[in-house]
């Protein structure tokens, strides 16, 4: 066994990162990751097809060099021009061009795709550090609502996708979706995506912005419309009041403690801005965009100190009674 | 020629030694933390004016206050902090408005950095609301370094040397630094006819 071994098995164990179907270019759900995925494939083709060729025009090459050599028949080479040469040479520099041609044309054609279509419902994304607002945007005012690091799309649905940033630049990454796109702080870029499949994949921020950019993740739900439809109305309705005396000993932290002067919990005085917006937060997968699942102890752990999962996150940990702590955890875990 | 080149070397050695060490010297200035130990003590009550009977005693700053008014990390946080919370909505990027202007050299309730602190939780008459139980003790330092730095009273090293939102006064590293001077404005004008 060669120390060599184990490093070379842990360079092969990267590739299988790609195997997942959650975060994976090569697992396209939608149409707009598929035109890439096509390009992706071209691409490997063509490519991987003038390597092998020009692999093997370079082992005739030395090859044949070999064999005059041992024949000793070296007088003359390089003299005489070789016609035949010459046209495969100039063919070949046709087909060179030619694919490059083709290939361009293919991604101009692609990321066109990417851009236009006609959108049958618009999402606003604004990137914070380090986490997603999502808005749903709606003609009627009445039914616009904000929630965050969840996005739910209809299946065969083109969702506009409109991405700001509120701070620096972030980069919004479904790779089974779509390609890359940029947030740009007072600049208004947007994509068209229409998921093809249900499920449930996640999203990456994919710009460097800042010591948590690891930790930025978006879960992606694709739904079919009907529970579309069901989740937004629900999303929708204000918060639910809370009936154990636990939980509703829990609002009244929430709403008089440094809770509410950065998070919303829509029908309840909690209406600070700053923070991602709490009124149907036990509803979704995970907590703190992707860094925890949402679970009980989850959740304790984050209210409590949210430094150490998250260390230089916005959230500053407040300082709690231990009971105080419980009974926010019990009210937050039932806004459903 | 030998002891020559190594007495050169050694200058070169010792030289590009003294060169690190002023990089160190960066590193306090932004030293991040990102939580204070939960409050146990009471919370101190600075006193907001130097004005008092016989002779005047000599004001001690909160050893925390110089902590956080020494630290980039912490004035840039309590920039941030001033955005979300609207201070602009008042102290219209500290050149004032509805509220005093934050860049200048008067203080009412006096200028220094654990007075401001008081200001920001207790409140002021006058609109000023008070702020406890709604920011952590942390934001409050931080809010209260980041108005020092408005009229200059941070150091140099640590106060942020842009803006990160429109703003029509030049960032805090660039602004003239203005000691504070305690007392209303109007009581050392010249009353008009």
């Amino acid at each position: 066994m060669t120390p060599r071994l184990p490093a070379v098995a842990c360079l092969c164990a990267l590739a299988l990162v790609a195997c997942t179907g959650v975060q994976s270019p090569l697992a396209a759900t939608g149409d707009q990751a598929r035109a890439i995925e096509r390009v992706w494939t071209l691409m490997l083709w063509i490519c991987g097809t003038t390597y092998v060729a020009v692999l093997i025009a370079l082992g005739w090459g030395i090859w044949r060099r070999w064999k005059a050599r041992t024949a000793a028949n070296m007088a003359g080479e390089g003299v005489a021009r070789d016609r035949l040469l010459s046209w495969a040479l100039a063919a070949w520099v046709a087909l060179v061009v030619g694919l490059l041609s083709w290939l361009v044309g293919a991604s101009y054609l692609a990321d066109r795709r990417l851009h236009g279509d006609r959108a049958d419902l618009t999402v606003r994304i604004t990137a914070k550090q380090w986490w997603w607002q999502v808005e749903y945007l709606d003609p009627d005012p009445s039914r616009h609502f904000i929630t965050a690091n969840e996005l739910r799309l209809p299946r065969d649905r083109n969702a506009r996708i409109e991405l700001e940033s509120a701070d620096v630049i972030h980069s919004f990454w479904v790779p089974t979706l779509s390609g890359k796109e940029d947030l740009i702080p007072g600049q208004h870029n947007a994509i068209v995506l229409t998921p093809r499949v249900t499920g449930r994949f996640r999203g990456q921020c994919a710009e460097f912005c800042g010591l948590q950019h690891a930790h930025m993740a978006l879960d992606v739900v694709v739904e079919d419309q009907a529970a579309f439809e069901a989740w937004r109305e629900r999303q929708l309705r204000p918060a639910m009041m809370p009936s154990k005396p636990a939980a509703i000993a829990g609002a009244q932290v929430f709403a008089q403690s440094a809770c509410a002067t950065c998070h919303t919990v829509r029908g309840t005085p909690a209406g600070g801005r700053s923070g991602p917006d709490l009124t149907h937060v036990a509803t979704r997968y995970t907590l703190a965009a992707g860094a925890l699942p949402m679970e009980r102890g989850a959740m304790a752990a984050w209210i409590a100190d949210p430094q150490h999962p998250k260390p230089g996150n916005q959230m500053p940990p407040v300082p709690l009674q231990p009971r105080q702590l419980a009974d926010v955890v019990e009210y937050l875990m039932g806004l459903e | 020629m030998s002891s020559r080149c190594r007495v050169d070397a050694l200058a070169v050695a010792g030289l590009a030694a003294a060169c690190l060490a002023l990089l160190a010297g960066g590193c306090e200035r932004e030293r991040r933390e990102y939580r204070n130990a939960p409050e146990v003590r009471e919370p101190a009550q600075p006193r907001m004016t130097d004005f008092q009977p016989g002779a005047p005693t000599r004001a001690t700053v909160d050893p925390v206050g110089l902590h956080y008014e020494n630290n980039a990390y912490h004035i840039t946080q309590g920039g941030r902090l001033f955005r979300w919370f609207n201070c602009n909505g008042c102290h219209g990027a500290g050149g004032g408005g509805m509220g005093p202007a934050l860049m200048d050299a008067q203080w009412r309730y006096g200028g220094r950095i654990d007075q401001i602190h008081a200001s920001i939780l207790e409140g002021r008459p006058n609109g000023m609301p008070a702020w406890h139980g709604k920011l952590t003790d942390m934001q409050a330092w931080q809010l209260a370094a980041y108005v020092r730095a408005l009229s200059g009273n941070v150091r140099k090293d640590a106060a942020p040397s842009r803006r990160d939102a429109m703003a029509a006064t030049p960032p805090p590293i660039q602004m003239p630094e203005q000691p504070p001077r305690d007392g209303d404005p109007s009581a050392t004008s010249t009353p008009q006819p």
